[in-house]
């Protein structure tokens, strides 16, 4: 079984307002295929720990591996390419940008990626839309949409590159026990019949228990 | 659709969606270099008016015999007197004509140069304009009116009657404004001169003229070359003054430099006879660009402000970008289109509204007894500041776009983010 993802004793440190070691030797392991969520009370820095896998955050110490590259010495435009290209994100908050359609929101990192021509791209975006069955929005305006369409809509948006890996920043945490269920449910599907890895950091112990493993952390580090 | 084209595209979709704020923003740019345009053109125009006024009328050169104390006093020619100290007592300058002598043959000489747009002979005469018991003084100019309408600008300053009257009857005077006020004259009527002979001229009156120069059109008044000569009872060649008008102002010093050598005569430049006027025309370019400078630096400072906030309200945007693969370069050129496009928008609606204020102000009344020849406020459609306001309006948005592209270009994602 090949490894999608990979740290090294990462370590991180908050200098405001007092030092603070936020994140102490993190070394974990993610398997293509694997669908994995991370636990722990607020404050713990899973969070945190995610930004640095997604490549957002940059100021850390230790190695982080993803499909077997070290981005540990990627500047940005590198990082902002392999982001494009291999990462989908999911945040809790920010979702699309509210100027753009539906349809153009997905559309913009595979236009970004420049692969494929803008029809094909096009007709990408309205099956990934239908797949999370969010098509019938496609050409409303991002920000004229409900709260569990525009999460749909970004994990619609997280896919359009066929990344190797999905990671989420609670991506259920303000929706309700329905559309929570119903985003899970995709993301499952995702992850059992396309192979995919996914990262998840949750407080729901439902949806964690649902995944393939957990992992748990405390004060920064990891527990399990 | 990939690169630079998805980069416009989204820039343009940030403008049009938030149209409001873009036209606000706009407008300032607008206003700022609307503004400088219409001041830069009122204050220039102004200036232009002032600075023609006089060189209109000022000769290049004027060429006219002076009388000063001989710089060479005969002891000095004297060799055995050479190395004394010389003490002479009451130097009394050497007499002279007031006629330019050999004045026809220079005349030729000027004309037949090359560098010299045209020359104008004068004669000028003392008199008195005689008004019942009263005796005015005044000074008659002797004029060809032809070449003093083609080179001074001679026919703005006739303000009734007409200019030609001088060739058409040989009486004819062209009467300065102040005189025929004080003599209660107008055209038509005849004023009675006495020259300093004692011979009493009945002239008609053909026009008014008005310079604008109190001082001159109180004694002031024209008539033909011969009629002058024939007034002081001298012959044709006697010319007093030779003003010389060249097809480049700034031959001028050379050339009145290469008169003095050449001929027996005193030259002087417009510079040297209007160097107090050069000073107060510096001067108010001076106040002319101090003030379109801090007009151009309020309106930068303006659509700094405006484009600041319209990136800091597309924080998350930047985030959302960043984070789904956009490098910071891609954000960076995001906006730096969109201030361009501001700026490019709102300078040429400010060379709109300022050549339309501009025109409106072209056409309001401004009438002036000092200034005969205008009837409304001057203004100067240089292209000059239509150029630099487009390009002051670009330049700066530009700046002002580039400044905060440059944070929200470095911003890690993730700080956006967890500032939520």
């Amino acid at each position: 079984m090949s490894v999608i993802l990979e740290t090294k004793n990462i370590n991180k440190y908050f200098y405001e307002p007092v030092e603070f070691h936020v994140l102490k030797n993190i070394s974990i392991r993610l398997n293509t295929g694997e669908f994995v969520s991370i636990m722990g009370k607020s404050g713990c820095g899973k969070s945190t720990l995610l930004y640095i896998l997604s490549t957002m955050d940059t100021q850390y110490e230790g190695d982080l591996f993803i499909d077997g590259e070290n981005m540990s010495h990627l500047d940005n435009s590198e990082l902002a390419r392999i982001r494009n290209e291999k990462i989908g994100f999911v945040f809790q908050f920010h979702y699309l940008l509210p100027e753009f359609s539906v349809l153009k929101n997905v559309m913009l990192p595979a236009l970004k990626l420049g692969r494929e021509s803008e029809a094909i791209i096009k007709a990408k975006a309205l099956d990934k839309l239908e797949m999370l069955g969010v098509a019938s929005q496609a050409y409303n305006k991002a920000s004229s949409i409900s709260g569990g369409q525009k999460q749909r809509v970004s994990i619609a948006r997280a896919l359009i590159n066929d990344p190797k890996i999905i990671m989420g920043d609670e991506p259920t945490g303000n929706l309700d026990s329905k559309n929570a269920e119903n985003v899970f449910n995709i993301l499952k599907k995702l992850s059992v019949e396309q192979n995919m890895s996914l990262l998840i950091v949750t407080h729901d112990l439902d949806f964690a228990n649902k995944t393939d493993r957990i992992i748990e952390m405390g004060d920064g580090v990891i527990i399990k | 659709m990939s690169g630079i084209g998805l980069i416009l595209d989204i820039a343009v979709t940030h403008l049009t969606s938030k149209l409001k704020q873009t036209s606000i923003a706009a407008l300032g740019v607008m206003f700022g270099i609307g503004t400088y345009i219409i001041m830069m053109s009122f204050m220039t125009g102004l200036n232009l008016l002032l600075d023609g006024l006089v060189l209109n009328r000022t000769p290049h050169v004027q060429i006219y015999n002076r009388t000063d104390p001989s710089e060479i006093q005969p002891v000095e020619k004297y060799g055995i007197y050479q190395d004394d100290v010389h003490v002479i007592h009451s130097i009394k300058p050497k007499s002279r004509l007031d006629r330019i002598h050999n004045a026809l043959p220079l005349l030729t000489d000027l004309r037949n140069d090359i560098k010299v747009n045209g020359a104008t002979p004068q004669t000028t005469c003392k008199v008195f304009y005689l008004a019942g018991t009263n005796n005015l003084n005044g000074i008659i100019n002797g004029v060809e009116v032809d070449e003093e309408m083609r080179l001074f600008n001679f026919k703005e300053y006739i303000v009734e009657g007409d200019a030609h009257s001088l060739i058409k009857r040989k009486n004819s005077v062209l009467l300065g404004a102040g005189v025929a006020k004080k003599l209660s004259l107008s055209v038509g009527d005849r004023v009675q001169v006495l020259s300093t002979s004692g011979v009493t001229y009945t002239l008609n009156i053909g026009g008014i003229f008005q310079s604008g120069l109190a001082e001159v059109d109180d004694v002031q008044s024209y008539v033909n070359l011969t009629m002058a000569q024939q007034i002081l009872g001298v012959g044709s060649n006697y010319i007093s003054r030779i003003h010389v008008k060249l097809n480049d102002i700034d031959q001028a010093v050379p050339m009145s430099q290469t008169i003095e050598d050449l001929y027996d005569v005193k030259a002087l430049d417009i510079l040297t006879a209007n160097a107090q006027f050069d000073t107060g025309s510096d001067i108010r370019t001076l106040i002319s660009y101090a003030v379109s400078i801090t007009l151009l630096i309020v309106a930068g400072f303006g659509i700094y402000n405006i484009l600041n906030m319209l990136i800091y309200e597309k924080m998350d945007d930047i985030a959302i970008l960043k984070a789904t693969g956009f490098s910071g370069n891609d954000i960076m050129l995001i906006f730096i289109i969109q201030a361009l496009v501001i700026g490019l928008v709102g300078g040429i609606l400010g060379v709109s509204l300022g050549y339309g204020v501009s025109v409106i102000i072209d056409n309001i009344p401004f009438v002036t007894e000092a200034v005969p020849t205008i009837d409304t406020y001057p203004i100067n459609y240089d292209p000059m500041f239509y150029f630099t306001g487009v390009g002051f309006a670009i330049v700066c948005t530009f700046l002002a776009g580039y400044l905060p592209a440059l944070k929200a270009r470095k911003i890690d994602p993730v700080d956006i983010i967890r500032g939520k």
